[in-house]
């Protein structure tokens, strides 16, 4: 059973590979990124319960936090090309 | 087979089912706000399920902690990202798909 | 097939592919998510292979602090590359050949994956490591006991090279503090864009931020028992900052750690390594021998040794590391 998730989350990586190699475009790049992302946690926890060792979920952890950090510097990044003024905040959430 | 090892069963398959079906919508649909759907809806529900489905078969309760704490960062993190990622796009301007365009 | 060798496959292949993509990119933004994507899949590699301290430096420094920082620094520049002629192309084209070739044919001297009988099996030195250490040192990863104790000059050397970095680019890029505007209307800084006014993304961020450094030290004190360390632990603490910083803006990121108060902390952690060292030495011992800490019970001596080693590297590196993205990201755009 934990096999064939491990299958399905391998599937799943290839084919949001292909849509951040495809694009077009930054946000399809970081879309398809960042569930990447997520499938490498999940990867993880699922690995270490295929082969037997809990430890590796501490790494989990660590790549939940990093890809979120990653999505959030590259949007807070990339958007300096435009700054845009600062009177439409507060209208988001 | 215990009753928990089925229900284990399950919930692993249904969130491999989620995972596989974001990552065909992610590839198919046509513009980046269905795409968002596509992968926002389907992440944290797979992420949440197949880690419950583990969480059954845990036999350490610090592997059980671990395993929480996952799913605790990921269904913060997940849809925060998306959301800020939709909203971004939206501000700068990604053209939203219409009936009969080009898939972008 | 075995599970585990398909599995390496797949990742393999997704490696290179990634790589391929990553050249034919002009876009560098999307270059460089690529690359944290790469960090990612070597990452996973090192965990299948595991070499668990390897995977988890591997995710906090190259998915994490050098993406930010490469994003930090596309900011200040261009964000496309430049297109560069056909014919002068060659030149690198045949380096590659060169270097790649000669690396391939360097590589069929390996002893093949997995054998028993290549020398970091067979040597006496990993008896030492792997079985001596536990009475010696007495703590369960090997790996921390080789970096923090058999190793510790190696990694003090690996410190002062952090730190040199950190050096290095404050000294390029000018001082941590804001620059009075050479111009009227003054270059945007990053601070302005307010990312704050997602107020999702404040929140989350916000109610995330205490786990992320309360994740670090775990890190940092468990690195004896499980993966983890002092490098890691900093880059993790760095992390939490970064997305403070980025989240909140740098004005209120500096506030909470001012720029003399990062560079205290960027020396303290180098002299805490260094005054350990000298203390050892007065104490009898020779230098980074824990041993002569508590007399009587090396292994006790060792445990407070490689603790404090291990806190003065992540003060360090978390410290250097937010500096270096301070000084990216508060030159504002150039354009």
């Amino acid at each position: 059973m934990i096999f064939a998730v491990m299958v399905a989350l391998l599937v799943t990586m290839v084919l949001a590979l292909v849509r951040a190699f495809m694009g077009p475009g930054l946000y399809n790049r970081i879309l398809a990124i960042n569930t990447f992302g997520t499938k490498t946690v999940l990867f993880v926890a699922v690995a270490g319960f295929l082969f037997g060792r809990p430890e590796f979920l501490d790494i989990g952890i660590l790549y939940a936090l990093v890809n979120f950090v990653a999505t959030v510097a590259v949007l807070r990044l990339t958007h300096l090309q435009d700054p845009w003024s600062g009177t439409e905040g507060g209208e988001a959430g | 087979m215990s009753v928990i090892e089925v229900l284990s069963g399950v919930l692993l398959a249904a969130g491999a089912l989620a995972l596989v079906s974001g990552g065909v919508g992610l590839l198919r649909f046509p513009d980046f706000y269905t795409r968002t759907h596509a992968a926002s809806v389907t992440d944290p529900a797979g992420a949440g399920l197949i880690l419950i489905g583990l969480l059954l078969r845990v036999d350490a309760w610090d592997t059980a902690v671990r395993l929480l704490i996952i799913l605790l960062f990921l269904t913060l993190t997940s849809p925060t990202a998306t959301h800020i990622l939709a909203h971004a796009a939206r501000r700068d301007g990604v053209p939203m798909w219409q009936e009969g365009d080009r898939r972008r | 097939m075995t599970a585990f060798s398909l599995i390496n496959i797949v990742l393999l292949a997704i490696l290179v592919a990634t790589a391929v993509t990553i050249t034919r990119l002009r876009a560098l933004y999307e270059a460089a998510m690529l690359a944290a994507l790469f960090s990612l899949v070597t990452a996973c590699l090192f965990v299948l292979l595991d070499a668990l301290d390897v995977a988890f430096t591997e995710a906090a420094v190259g998915v994490g602090i050098s993406t930010v920082l490469i994003l930090g620094v596309l900011a200040l520049t261009r964000s496309r590359e430049a297109v560069t002629q056909r014919r002068r192309r060659l030149p690198g084209v045949a380096a590659v050949l060169l270097v790649g070739g000669t690396l391939g044919y360097a590589s069929l001297d390996l002893p093949a994956f997995g054998a028993a009988d290549s020398p970091v099996h067979s040597h006496p030195l990993t008896e030492v490591y792997l079985h001596q250490s536990q009475e010696a040192v007495g703590i369960p990863n090997t790996v921390t006991s080789v970096l923090a104790s058999y190793r510790g000059l190696d990694t003090l050397g690996e410190l002062v090279v952090v730190f040199t970095a950190g050096l290095a680019v404050v000294s390029l890029l000018g001082p941590l503090r804001r620059r009075r505007p050479t111009r009227p209307e003054r270059p945007r800084p990053i601070a302005d864009f307010d990312l704050a006014d997602y107020r999702v993304i404040r929140v989350v961020s916000g109610g995330l931020l205490p786990f992320v450094l309360l994740f670090a030290l775990y890190v940092l004190f468990h690195g004896e028992y499980g993966p983890g360390g002092g490098f890691q632990a900093g880059v993790i603490f760095a992390s939490g900052f970064v997305l403070y910083g980025l989240v909140f803006g740098l004005d209120r990121a500096q506030r909470v750690v001012p720029h003399a108060a990062l560079w205290s902390l960027v020396t303290l952690g180098l002299l805490v390594y260094i005054g350990l060292g000298m203390a050892t030495m007065l104490l009898g011992g020779s230098f980074l021998d824990y041993d002569v800490l508590a007399p009587g019970n090396p292994a006790t001596g060792q445990h407070l040794g490689i603790l404090v080693v291990e806190t003065a590297i992540g003060i360090t590196v978390a410290s250097v590391m937010t500096t270096i993205f301070f000084s990216f990201a508060g030159r504002g755009v150039s354009r």
